[in-house]
């Protein structure tokens, strides 16, 4: 089971800044287990970014990315309560979407 | 390991260089770049931009060559519109925050590389109109190495920047 990403997306002017906290383990496949085994690469492959629907930012990840990735990005424009939708696919197909919404600036 | 030295790093020692090496590397790429795209075929980037398809050949390549090749990059050149922000020392390799931005418009794509990482390529941010050329996300570094951000230009231009980014403790077997 996946656990939710948190979105935070701040309206500044006419542009939005919005900070994404995904959660996942991004296993290297470098590391070892106190077997010595290594541990199969289990990653975040593919980050979808929509604002009110549409696609704004695509992202493809390797497993180099740190363990929950961090994303910050800025819209050029935007209001409160646009929504901003975040999906991802890892190595295992494994699927996530969650939505946040614009907020005014603090 | 001899094999992740880029030759040309390798021939500055017997032959007077007369473009700094890091530009010299990227010339010498371009070329090689140029032959290997045409024969795989691959569309200019700008073309590509919208594709979404996870590039197992650019994240699997060994050198940071190889990924950009695997990617149908034009020939890099350094810019100094493109800047980046990474910390001097990291003294954790498994989550170091790196910054790419430009004023330049028309930015298909972003790309973070790590020289020295068992695979170079770490991301590739694909940009519409609606976002500007300014992301922040956090890596892994197994070593200290030089760290590429590379922004493919919707004109076919590949521009890149790269800084020296020490590690105390390394962040691949994390």
């Amino acid at each position: 089971m996946t656990e939710p990403t948190r979105i935070r997306a701040q309206l500044s002017g006419d542009k939005v800044t919005v900070r994404v906290l995904m959660t996942h383990e991004m296993e290297s496949g470098q590391r070892k287990d106190a077997a010595g085994k290594t541990v199969a690469a289990w990653f975040i492959q593919e980050v979808m970014v929509t604002h009110n629907g549409k696609r704004v930012l695509t992202a493809q990840f390797g497993p180099a990315v740190s363990k929950n990735p961090f994303l910050q990005f800025v819209l050029k424009s935007g209001k409160v309560g646009d929504r901003i939708g975040i999906s991802w696919v890892d190595s295992r197909g494994e699927r996530r979407s969650d939505e946040g919404v614009v907020a005014a600036s603090a | 390991m001899a094999d992740s030295m880029h030759p040309c790093l390798i021939e500055t020692h017997h032959r007077p260089a007369p473009v700094a090496p890091g530009r010299r590397e990227w010339m010498r790429l371009s070329v090689r770049v140029a032959s290997l795209v045409a024969a795989a075929g691959c569309l200019p980037s700008a073309l590509q931009a919208q594709s979404v398809e996870w590039n197992k050949a650019a994240f699997d390549a060994r050198l940071l060559a190889d990924a950009v090749k695997a990617l149908g990059s034009a020939a890099p050149v350094e810019s100094r519109e493109i800047s980046m922000t990474a910390p001097d020392i990291a003294e954790n390799g498994a989550i170091v925050p790196i910054g790419i931005t430009t004023g330049l418009t028309g930015v298909a794509r972003l790309l973070v590389l790590v020289e020295k990482n068992p695979a170079p390529l770490a991301a590739v941010f694909t940009l519409s109109d609606a976002v500007e050329a300014n992301l922040n996300a956090r890596i892994k570094m197994n070593q200290s190495s030089w760290v590429y951000a590379l922004a493919l230009m919707a004109d076919g231009r590949t521009l890149y920047t790269r800084k020296d980014v020490k590690v105390t403790l390394g962040g691949c077997g994390v």
